[in-house]
């Protein structure tokens, strides 16, 4: 990864993020707080909260990738690694206002780990005892990565591996890359 | 901060410093709540308030029931946005009357969560339990059109849910709900004005009235 695109990247999050219209964090936080909690209620099951957290997720990312490519002066992202970056260098500043940085690799450079030391989703909370070990609280954000990054042809697995919540040293996204898919040419329906 | 200092020049075990996610995670007490008001962009809270939208009229069968369960959503915020603006802002006295708790919600609390103050806070004539905050555009209803077959669903019942919780646990029980008005003159959005009707509870008034007696 070259420094001058990585600062490059840097920069384009730190414009993304100070040139938009803002709203107060601490309503964010809460306002997650209470959706988490509502899932809570209706799901009961931990890991059933984790998958339709994920869900939520994807369901966002399908349609924050518009917003992020129109916003961010992002081209396109070409490759697994570079979007790996982007995510983190530009896309985490931009919604979140924090940057986090990319680190793991795996020899294939298929796979890597999104680090982020401050979650404004978390702010404020504290699991009770009996979900510390099994709720993913800012499972939401594995699903923003891959529905977003689906739009853009590429296909990944995210995993939640640390969290501060459950008392890790920092929080940590897995990124699995599976498969690259290829632009189609839309379905003439008027053959 | 006296804990804070404590904990950070604890002796080190390890060779890797104390960093703040470490102080977080031995007790969430112990972070400091005064620091600088944060802000995210907007879309990442329009984002997050449509899925939430999404996902809870799934669950129900009549508009009535989703704004019901808006309204919940916001009640747990605005129990919690309450006490977190009382610490924020240092705010020491303890509001005890009607018209100046409905005055710190319209102002302070309005401007805390939503960047502005609410632009009417309007006592309903001839009746002396309910009152009502106007605005003309809830933020929450930025970015959201509502389908035709869903009626006069408002979005904002999230936000009446947030004046129910802050009031609710200041002591003043109290029905709100989000309501379009239309009016003669459009306005700038060329949208209905939301109206936020407050309607206290009756151990509410007994207690204003023994006040003013």
């Amino acid at each position: 990864m070259s420094s001058s695109r990585a600062s490059t990247w840097n920069k384009l999050g730190d414009a993304a993020y100070s040139k938009s219209e803002k709203v107060s964090a601490d309503l964010v936080a809460l306002t997650y707080g209470s959706f988490v909690r509502e899932i809570i209620k209706d799901y009961e099951e931990p890991d059933q909260v984790n998958k339709e957290l994920e869900k939520l997720g994807y369901n966002i990312g399908i349609r924050l990738i518009e917003d992020f490519l129109a916003k961010s002066g992002i081209g396109n992202c070409s490759s697994f690694e570079e979007s790996a970056e982007i995510i983190s260098r530009v896309a985490f500043k931009m919604f979140l206002g924090i940057r986090a940085t990319v680190s793991n690799w795996n020899s294939e450079y298929n796979s890597c780990s999104i680090v982020f030391d401050e979650n404004p989703l978390a702010e404020y909370v504290e699991l009770p005892p009996e979900y510390t070990h099994s709720l993913l609280y800012s499972n939401i954000l594995c699903g923003v990565i891959r529905g977003a990054l689906e739009m853009v042809q590429i296909i990944v697995e995210c995993q939640f591996v640390k969290d501060q919540l459950r008392g890790d040293d920092t929080n940590e996204i897995k990124i699995r890359f599976k498969e690259m898919l290829q632009e189609q040419v839309p379905w003439n329906d008027e053959e | 901060m006296e804990l804070r200092r404590f904990t950070q020049s604890a002796p080190k075990t390890s060779n890797t410093t104390m960093s703040n996610s470490e102080i977080a995670k031995r007790n969430i007490l112990d972070r400091p709540l005064t620091r600088n008001r944060e802000e995210l962009y907007l879309s990442t809270f329009s984002f997050l308030f449509a899925e939430a939208v999404q996902y809870l009229q799934t669950r129900v069968q009549q508009v009535s029931e989703l704004e019901d369960k808006l309204n919940q959503l916001g009640y747990r915020v605005g129990q919690r946005a309450l006490e977190l603006l009382c610490f924020r802002e240092k705010m020491n006295r303890r509001e005890i009357r009607l018209v100046s708790i409905l005055g710190l919600i319209r102002v302070q609390l309005w401007k805390f969560l939503f960047n502005k103050s609410a632009d009417y806070l309007k006592k309903v004539t001839d009746r002396e339990d309910e009152y009502y905050i106007e605005e003309e555009e809830p933020l929450v209803n930025r970015y959201i059109s509502v389908p035709k077959d869903f009626g006069q669903l408002n979005c904002a019942a999230f936000m009446a849910g947030i004046i129910r919780g802050a009031m609710d646990s200041a002591g003043f029980t109290a029905s709100v709900s989000a309501h379009y008005i239309h009016r003669e003159e459009k306005s700038r959005w060329n949208a209905p004005v939301t109206i936020f009707m407050i309607r206290l509870d009756e151990s509410v008034m007994n207690r204003e009235r023994q006040w003013t007696s």
